[in-house]
């Protein structure tokens, strides 16, 4: 620690730190433009000149490091006079247009030029105008004259977003802000720019124009559309929610946002959506009032569970409901005498229910990623499934940790890994087991060998590795590999609630039959809570059989979807914004959130259906007043982080289904994780949401005799659908990658499966 | 593709920097392309960046930044009139206006038969010589009168650059 003076106040700081951070420490202010706590130092707009005593000139705050007894005056004349001096240049060639700007109200250069701007500018000279420019859906470069070349745009892209999109060309007057041959932006964390641009130059597309910052009112909230429980602030205006924005919070999201929980909200809106109950009969769909359809689902359920018995009734949610709606939703069936309940939907390996030691989660906080120093990460699509998490980690190599990973496709992570051992579905299991056994035999090779030499070792199983139809061996061997270096093993949840869902007991146990069994022997009535099946299944073409030949369907769901073919009723559900709920994320918090809006239309909270619908069934125990008294009641005299255990005992050793042929490898690209982002118009517009394609490697593609691009019918289980053939050597041999969760590949089976390639 | 010519010169040049750093070779690189072509086009700098392992908008701000790579064609030789101070004190205008003259181009042009090109530089810190223009940045040629730019131009034509 050393002792300096900023403004004839003493303060104690650390040695190393700039002079702007510890004026910040201490709550002095020093505008500034370039600077970012996140971001590397540029000290390029000189924003933050400040007087330093024996320093003949001002020095840049941002970039000049603290000295024992240094006295800097932030406000001094000679401070003053460089600031306004830079003030005024800054502004020669801005365009001032501040009324038709998005950025009006909440824009750094508007705020400090209050403090530092001239009441009129000197220059009568021609400004110069920079071009606008198309980055893509997301981000508007339109007004580029609004840049004032700061870079912390391009910065941001090199140094957390992992890829350099956007740099600065030319130079001196010259110099503009553009994409290389203007393409798009196509980073998953590309939002952030607009948040770190302290001007209008970027701004948000969707949000362009649809209201000024002011007369917004915000709500905290939480993410629904990844695990990581990011903290949000869901903006809104006219009952319509018009933006959403990152609230920082350094253990979990820091001061960044993905693009997905950025602009999902675009989806809330959707012309898809439902808005009145629905029922159909005599094969046409009339609405109806909320007591007509409650009643016909109440009646159908009764006589169900009197007559064929309640173990015909299966109830399926996605694992981004809220607490409270599994929670109900599993009582409920629970009520009428079913077990059948699940939320692992893609979920395929069952058999280590029973055997884990608690709820599976991260094993680890998020800020503990930041920390490891030896990281392998098993089947998991981790830049794409986990955007923040990526970054934390690409970050963490930054700083000396090594990343392993082990998976059936070989991504560019933007950041170095260690050792990769890339191999189909089939050998992930043996791989994981012989990195178990190099451990355990101290043998320094590989993967082990970086493992063995670390001191904070995480292991992390990814998405891809809980869907597997050998997670719970996977698990087994993470266990042991993480004993064996004394570290920490867990899973990347794979949506907001994949630790709720548990903690909601919206799980069969031992009496029930789990997602995958429910469709495999296809039950007579199906409750559905936002779920797709042929989007949200493992096996989409199992799951559509069994709603097609179930004798009712009852789809609680925000969107009017496929359900119209095979449902018997429609309840329109309330998302996340629209209702308050709780979702305790991958690292076990347990965060609740209320509604920013107010349901759409006839929409309902789904916990006050499920609530309704109890009370109809004479279920005992239904009488809540808010979602928190669920919520109280499902988390009674529990805690929360005794319950989180990856613990596994012993498991069966199950081969690996399937042999022969190409074995299919499945992702759920980022924008079709669930209902709200595949209904975002900016989201399906981006370069990540194209059409699937058919990936593999150049001899599948020979033997084929096309092309890359060239269609090729894909079959699987009897249906097949058209996909254009795309080239992936870095894809293990005899493995073919075609996405799930999509409408395009929602006509084929299991995600784990072996497919077939014909020519069309 | 780079010819192999080039990727052989890289590898020449990468040997100077430590292996994580390749593109401290970017600007080296660039120079071969210009020298093999006469100019930089956008997929020759993302055949570089994917050479030196590098993001291409790092090589497009490298390519932009300095005047003297020619990111279109600018003819066999490209002169490159220096307008900055020295030389514009002492007559770059009346340089440019004679190389309009004679060759019927002005800044950024090519002549017709893809001879010749004007570009306009920055100083190239031989104001002594003042004022002054390079050939294919490689060759300083001041103190230019008519008469000299004359023989220059000759010369050139007659193929002893
Ligand atoms: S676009 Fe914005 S963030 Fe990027 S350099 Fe310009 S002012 Fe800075
Ligand atoms: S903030 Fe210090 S130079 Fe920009
Ligand atoms: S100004 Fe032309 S060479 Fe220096």
């Amino acid at each position: 620690m050393i002792k300096i003076e900023i403004d004839g106040k003493l303060i104690e700081t650390e040695n190393g730190v700039t002079v702007i951070e510890a004026a910040h420490q201490a709550g002095i202010a020093i505008p500034h433009f370039c600077y970012h706590k996140k971001l590397s130092i540029a000290a390029n707009c000189r924003m933050c000149l400040v007087q330093v005593e024996k320093a003949p000139k001002p020095l840049p705050a941002c970039a000049t490091s603290v000295a024992e007894g240094m006295k800097v005056y932030t406000h001094s004349a000679q401070a003053v006079k460089a600031q306004k001096g830079v003030m005024e240049f800054l502004l020669i060639n801005h365009p001032l247009d501040c009324p038709i700007c998005d950025q009006g109200g909440e824009c750094m250069l508007q705020d400090i030029s209050v403090g530092y701007g001239g009441v009129a500018s000197r220059y009568h000279e021609e400004k110069r105008a920079v071009l606008g420019k198309d980055i893509g859906p997301l981000v508007s470069a339109e007004e580029m004259s609004r840049c004032i070349n700061c870079t912390r745009c391009v910065r941001f892209g090199q140094e957390i977003a992992g890829m350099m999109e956007l740099g600065q060309a030319f130079r001196g007057e010259h110099a503009e802000i553009m994409s290389f041959v203007s393409g798009t932006v196509d980073s998953e964390l590309s939002g952030n720019m607009i948040d770190l641009c302290p001007v209008g130059a970027l701004t948000s597309k969707p949000f362009r124009y649809k209201a000024r910052s002011w007369e917004l009112s915000r709500r905290r909230s939480v993410s629904a559309h990844d695990s990581l429980g990011t903290s949000l602030a869901v903006q809104t205006k006219s009952n319509r929610v018009l933006r959403v924005l990152p609230i920082e919070n350094d253990d979990i999201n820091e001061c960044w946002l993905s693009d997905k929980d950025r602009f999902a909200y675009e989806g809330l809106n959707s012309a898809e959506r439902l808005t009145k109950p629905m029922i159909k009969q005599d094969g046409k769909w009339h609405e109806v009032e909320w007591q007509t359809a409650l009643e016909f689902v109440a009646n159908g359920l009764r006589h169900l569970a009197n007559g064929a018995g309640a173990a015909h009734i299966g109830a399926l949610a996605t694992a981004n409901s809220t607490l409270e709606e599994m929670y109900l939703l599993q009582k409920l069936v629970r009520g009428l005498g079913s077990n059948n309940v699940d939320f692992r939907l893609r979920q395929t390996d069952f058999s280590g229910d029973g055997k884990q030691q608690g709820t599976p989660w991260l094993g680890m906080s998020i800020a503990d990623i930041s920390r490891a120093d030896r990281l392998l990460i098993v089947g998991s699509f981790l830049r794409k499934d986990h955007p923040l998490l990526a970054a934390r980690i690409r970050r963490a190599v930054k700083n000396g940790a090594q990343v392993n990973i082990i998976h059936s496709a070989d991504d560019d992570l933007l950041m170095n890994v260690a050792n990769k051992a890339i191999v189909a579905p089939d050998a992930l299991l043996e791989t994981l087991n012989q990195v178990a056994r190099d451990v355990a035999a101290q043998k320094d090779v590989g993967i082990a060998a970086s493992l063995r030499s670390g001191e904070r070792v995480a292991v992390l199983l990814g998405n891809f590795a809980q869907q597997h139809p050998q997670a719970a061996q996977l698990q087994a061997a993470a266990q042991q590999i993480a004993a064996a270096t004394n570290g920490k093993f867990g899973f990347f949840g794979e949506a907001a609630n994949s630790v709720g869902g548990y903690l909601a007991n919206a799980v069969p146990g031992t009496q029930g039959l789990n997602a995958a069994a429910m469709l495999e022997t296809p039950r007579k009535a199906y409750l559905l809570l936002n779920v797709e099946p042929e989007l949200d299944c493992a096996n989409p073409q199992q799951a559509m059989a069994a709603m097609h030949t179930a004798d009712l369907v009852v789809s609680l769901s925000a969107y009017k979807h496929h359900a119209l073919e095979y449902a018997d009723v429609l309840l329109p559900i309330a998302p996340f914004t629209e209702t308050s709920g709780t979702f305790v994320s991958t690292e076990g918090r347990v965060q609740s959130f209320k509604g920013a809006v107010k349901p759409l239309g006839e929409a309902r909270p789904a916990w006050k259906v499920l609530r309704v619908l109890g009370n109809l069934l004479k279920v005992a125990g239904f009488e809540y007043d808010t979602s928190e008294a669920v919520r109280d009641e499902a988390l009674h005299g529990m805690d929360v982080a005794a319950r989180l255990d990856n613990g596994i005992g012993a498991v069966e050793a199950k081969p690996y289904a399937g042999q022969g042929g190409l074995q299919r490898v499945s992702d759920v690209p980022i924008y079709a994780t669930d209902a709200v982002v595949r209904r975002s118009a900016p989201l399906q517009a981006t370069t990540d949401a194209s059409m699937p394609r058919v990936w593999m490697r150049s001899e599948e593609l020979g033997k084929l005799g096309v092309q890359p691009g060239t269609t090729v019918r894909v079959s699987q289980g009897g249906a097949s659908v058209a996909l254009a053939a795309a080239l992936d050597d870095r894809l293990p041999k005899g493995v073919v990658r075609v996405a799930a969760g999509h409408a395009a590949t929602a006509a084929l089976g299991a995600m784990f499966g072996t497919i077939t390639l014909e020519r069309a | 593709m780079l010819s192999e010519q080039i990727q052989a010169k890289i590898e020449r040049e990468l040997v100077k920097y430590p292996a994580d750093q390749r593109q401290s070779a970017v600007m080296a690189a660039l120079r071969f392309v210009q020298d093999e072509k006469g100019w930089i086009a956008n997929d020759d700098m993302a055949d570089i960046a994917a050479y030196l392992g590098m993001p291409q908008m790092a090589v497009y701000e490298v390519a932009t930044f300095y005047h003297m790579y020619n990111l279109k064609p600018m003819g066999k030789f490209t002169l490159t009139v220096c307008t900055n101070l020295s030389c514009q004190l002492c007559g770059s205008d009346d340089t440019l206006a004679y190389l309009k003259q004679k060759l019927g181009i002005g800044i950024g042009e090519i002549t017709p038969d893809g001879k010749f090109g004007v570009r306009e530089g920055e100083c190239m810190g031989a104001c002594v010589d003042a004022p002054m223009f390079t050939i294919n940045n490689k060759k300083l040629c001041g103190r230019l009168t008519p008469q000299k730019i004359d023989q220059i131009l000759a010369d050139l034509e007659g193929g002893q650059a």
